[in-house]
């Protein structure tokens, strides 16, 4: 745990501000001064940050204590928070009465090789919020990495809009869609994080110029002011029924309610999986171009030249899938490929954002959408496929927030018939934080997320656990 | 090249190829110029910008290029290049991009350069210069270089390389200086073009105070693109030429390589599009280790730099704040007198020749000295520009100094010229009096006129006495009338009015 006080343990006798002695945690892919920032990688094993994140920054003074790092996918590439190198994250839900329950009893060595993953690539923060390690925690998402860790974790996950929240000090995947993540248990929760974080920083050029107005949720009372889109296009190949069902039962909520419910078309949606791939790996393999063992982060005892250790240096530095995407990324980027695949990305990008504007401009205020396909997969299932398969697979729901730069939240939902969470997902207007999460909030409220029971953890530390669940839940 | 024979070999033996020599080469020459923008702060970061500083003490956390850091445009460095863009007649583009340029090297931290490939901030302008022909100052001509665009940019660090140890040494102080890339379109054709193109440049950038534009510091950074190639034919394949230090050697180098290149192809060789070094030590250039072979920059617009928007007076939002944004059209109003306009005026105002008014502005401060000194005397300016030009300027010449560091001020030089102007000093003794200011010792004029009983006789019967004397010794005919002239002189150290003793004498020769 960081070394910083809170305002009551100063003895100032105040609080420092909203989060005052509130622990969070923070993905490792943001900097923070005196502590390691790794992005799970071997690449920056060990190098200590000189500088906070501006967010981690915010955080710290509004009285947050920085509880510790998260576990992530390497540079944040991944879906499922099991490429990273210090391994794997496990979901807590693995380890739940709900989901223990479920599944068939099995051998203590497959019970063992049961767990199920987090999604990712922000799984350690999601883990940490689900498991009640911490009060909220940061994510980024760049192609879905919050709203996917928090669909399978049964956690809100938000992303705001791009330009909202300062990236300063987030170590990039790609910059024209990183957003920084929050990660709650309630949306009341991240409505007062996104209050504490967002706002312009000198030190981002690309956040918005005015100050931010935080905001308290109202309590929704009536909807019938509300129109709903439901994108048909959200009805992709590979979604469970499971999820459908859910889905389709989250619209007659709203229809019941009063809420004006309208199928709306999002045509571009459908490319946006393979646009993402260009315009991704092009980001990639230039915001990775720095890693070169010189100034900082992993450095190859190749002595042969410069060129010889720069190579050794990112082959032993950088993972398989890090290595992947800047090989294809400098070849999109070669100026005999570019137009052909990087400008006709920006082109699709543009054209996917454009549906977004005339669905809103249409009248709809929200887009219900789910968030995942299905609900976690088992580790041993989950690493049959390629990163590249899954990221593609899993991101798809999520990615097309991103391209437009819209804000999207996650909200749990219900379990599985396997006792797992599943989310669904919400899609505002760009800024219109406020419509977005108040929507979000009258959706949990209807649909009581039953808080996750972790035997295990209960039986080794009850004590514990009693009080943190009192603390939150009474 | 191949050689075609005009004729079988046992007649006349004429190649093809020596036919064409007769066709004459037209040489062309293109510029790149890096001029280093003159700012307190980076182009995208706070560090300090300064030359000679200890090595890597001025580099912050994102000119290191520390993961997670983002750029910040300095607005200094944009308006620095909207003045020298206006300065060089070129189209403001409202609407600039920041584009990535990619490749490895140890003084370019983060692996690729910020640049402005697609939508630089200007475009299209020229630059006139003018350039004597023979060497003769009295022939000068003036020519004009199209400007094809100015590009705002990231100077990278220094490598230094040890050879001996095997290392080389970073050193980031520079990485990150905001530069405005000048591009002249090829429309020189010789060396002495090139650096009278990139002099004029080089004033007009001082005289806004966009770059110091000192070359020997590195301010100042010229690549030239040579080819040659015959009237009618499309231009031959070019050369780059780098490592060009100041404006003497550019001139050299290019004429060196436009040579090389004509030799080269009239003995039947080729020009490879290479990369060449320009050796000051042998006068020759020399082809540069490529980094590796022809490199795909693999551009990318940068993303966290959101496109940059310049406005005028008309496209000016009202409720807009001043403080972020950037009008063409006040920086148009405030620009400064070019060095073309101010040579003008000075011709006009002082009535000096067109080629003083050259001299005049190829020093620094020097034509502000002039005019400093024409202010506070009485002597006419067409005078005093011959003190200026032939006693001060070769005096500092000599002694390597600048017109700041002049020891004599304009208000010395002001009083001195006035003495003479008055008569109560002879041309003579204020050369004399000028040679005993040059030390420095704080003495005015007057003083030292005084000290050295400099002043001008006037005094008629002392002078007849003196020229008794001299007739005493020669009487003669009219044609020693001169010596006697310098003997009176002698005797009197100089001091005696020539046009009187002249007088004097003819009066007793007459006698």
């Amino acid at each position: 745990m960081q070394g910083s006080f809170t305002g009551l343990q100063t003895g100032i006798g105040q609080p420092l501000g909203i989060l005052d002695g509130i622990p969070i945690a923070v993905k490792d892919n943001f900097n923070t001064a005196g502590i390691e920032t790794t992005c799970a990688s071997n690449m920056l094993k060990g190098y200590i940050s000189p500088y906070n994140a501006t967010v981690v920054q915010k955080l710290l003074d509004h009285g947050a204590v920085l509880l510790g790092k998260t576990n992530l996918d390497e540079f944040a590439m991944g879906s499922g928070s099991t490429d990273g190198v210090f391994g794997p994250v496990r979901n807590p839900w693995s380890y739940s009465k709900q989901y223990k329950e479920k599944s068939v009893p099995k051998s203590h060595s497959e019970e063992e090789s049961d767990w199920v993953i987090t999604g990712g690539s922000s799984g350690g923060s999601a883990a940490a919020v689900s498991s009640f390690t911490c009060f909220a925690a940061l994510g980024s998402d760049t192609g879905g990495s919050t709203r996917n860790p928090a669909a399978h974790c049964g956690v809100v996950g938000l992303k705001p809009t791009y330009g909202l929240i300062s990236r300063h000090g987030l170590i990039p995947l790609v910059n024209s869609m990183d957003v920084p993540g929050i990660l709650t248990r309630c949306v009341d929760d991240a409505a007062v994080l996104l209050g504490s974080l967002a706002g312009h920083d000198p030190k981002d050029s690309t956040t918005i110029q005015d100050d931010f107005k935080p905001f308290e949720l109202p309590n929704l009372t009536d909807v019938s002011k509300l129109s709903i889109g439901i994108p048909k296009e959200y009805h992709a190949p590979g979604l469970s029924s499971e999820i459908l069902a859910l889905w389709s039962k989250a619209a007659d909520l709203f229809k019941n309610a009063g809420a004006k419910v309208v199928e709306v078309s999002l045509p571009h949606t459908r490319y946006s999986i393979v646009c993402y791939h260009v315009l991704c790996t092009a980001e990639v393999a230039s915001n990775m171009a720095r890693f070169d063992g010189l100034e900082y982060g992993h450095r190859s005892d190749m002595k042969d030249s410069t060129e010889s250790m720069y190579a050794a240096t990112r082959r032993e530095g950088f993972n398989d899938v890090v290595r992947g995407r800047i090989l294809s990324g400098n070849y999109f980027l070669l100026k005999q490929n570019y137009e052909k695949y990087f400008v006709k990305a920006q082109k699709v990008r543009r054209l996917i954002a454009n549906d977004f504007v005339k669905v809103f401009r249409s009248g709809v205020d929200v887009l219900l959408t789910p968030t995942t396909l299905s609900d976690a997969a088992p580790y041993t299932e989950f690493i049959q496929e390629d990163n590249r398969t899954r990221s593609a697979q899993d991101d798809i729901l999520t990615q097309a927030a991103n391209m437009a730069g819209l804000p999207a939240i996650n909200v749990p939902t219900a379990l599985s018939e396997r006792g797992l969470p599943v989310g669904l997902q919400f899609i505002g207007r760009s800024f219109q934080e406020k419509q977005l999460l108040t929507v979000a909030k009258w959706f949990e409220k209807q649909v009581q997320f039953p808080v996750i029971e972790l035997e295990e953890v209960k039986r080794h530390d009850n004590g514990v656990f009693q009080h943190q669940k009192s603390a939150s839940f009474s | 090249m191949t050689f075609f024979f005009a004729y079988s070999e046992q007649y006349h033996i004429v190649p093809i190829a020596s036919l064409l020599h007769l066709a004459p080469w037209i040489p062309v020459v293109g510029l790149e110029i890096h001029a280093q923008i003159s700012s307190n702060s980076k182009l995208f970061s706070g560090s300090q910008v300064q030359f000679a500083a200890p090595p890597n003490s001025l580099v912050s956390f994102f000119d290191a290029s520390l993961p997670g850091t983002l750029p910040v445009l300095n607005r200094r460095c944009v308006e620095a290049a909207v003045m020298t863009g206006l300065a060089l007649n070129c189209s403001i583009n409202k609407k600039s991009l920041f584009d990535r340029k990619h490749y490895f090297y140890a003084d370019l931290p983060a692996g690729y350069q910020i640049t402005q490939q697609r939508v630089p901030i200007a475009v299209n302008g020229s630059l006139s210069y003018s350039l004597c022909i023979d060497n003769k100052m009295s022939q000068m001509v003036t020519k004009t270089v199209r400007i094809k665009q100015i590009q705002l940019e990231q100077d990278s660090g220094k490598s230094l390389h040890d050879d001996t140890r095997c290392q080389t040494l970073v050193d980031l102080n520079r990485a990150g200086v905001g530069l405005m890339e000048v591009v002249m379109e090829p429309d020189m054709c010789c060396g002495e073009e090139a650096a009278a193109a990139v002099r004029e440049l080089q004033l007009i950038l001082q005289t806004l105070g966009s770059s110091q534009a000192v070359m020997a510091e590195g301010q100042l950074r010229v690549d030239a693109n040579v080819s040659v190639h015959h009237p009618g034919e499309p231009y031959g394949v070019r050369t780059e030429v780098k490592n060009i230090n100041s404006i003497r050697f550019l001139a050299k180098a290019v004429d060196y390589e436009i040579q090389r290149q004509i030799e080269e192809l009239e003995n039947g060789g080729t020009i490879l599009n290479e990369t060449r070094a320009f050796d000051s030590k042998l006068g020759c250039t020399v082809p540069m280790r490529d980094k590796e072979g022809k490199q795909d920059y693999r551009f990318m617009p940068e993303p966290n730099l959101p496109p940059l928007i310049l406005y005028d007076t008309k496209s000016l939002p009202a409720n807009m704040n001043h403080q972020q944004v950037i009008n063409i059209d006040w920086i148009q109003e405030r620009l400064p007198d070019l060095p073309s306009v101010k040579r003008e005026k000075l011709v006009e105002q002082y009535g000096i020749l067109p080629e003083h008014s050259f001299t005049l502005l190829n020093e620094d401060g020097l034509a502000e000295f002039f005019e400093s000194v024409v202010k506070q005397t009485q002597m006419k300016p067409k005078k005093v520009i011959g003190w200026i030009l032939n006693d001060l300027l070769s005096y500092l010449k000599q002694h390597s100094l600048t017109v700041k560091e002049s020891p004599v001020s304009s208000i010395l030089l002001a009083d001195l010229l006035n003495l003479l102007e008055k008569k109560e000093i002879s041309s003579t003794a204020a050369k004399r009096v000028l040679a005993e200011l040059w030390k420095g010792e704080g003495k005015t004029p007057l003083e030292i006129v005084k000290e050295q009983k400099l002043e001008l006789l006037q005094d008629q019967k002392e002078l007849e006495q003196i020229c008794q004397a001299v007739m005493a010794i020669k009487a003669g005919n009219r044609k020693v009338l001169n010596k006697l002239i310098g003997l009176v002189q002698r005797k009197t150290q100089g001091r005696s009015n020539p046009v009187l003793v002249k007088q004097l004498l003819e009066k007793k020769l007459s006698e």
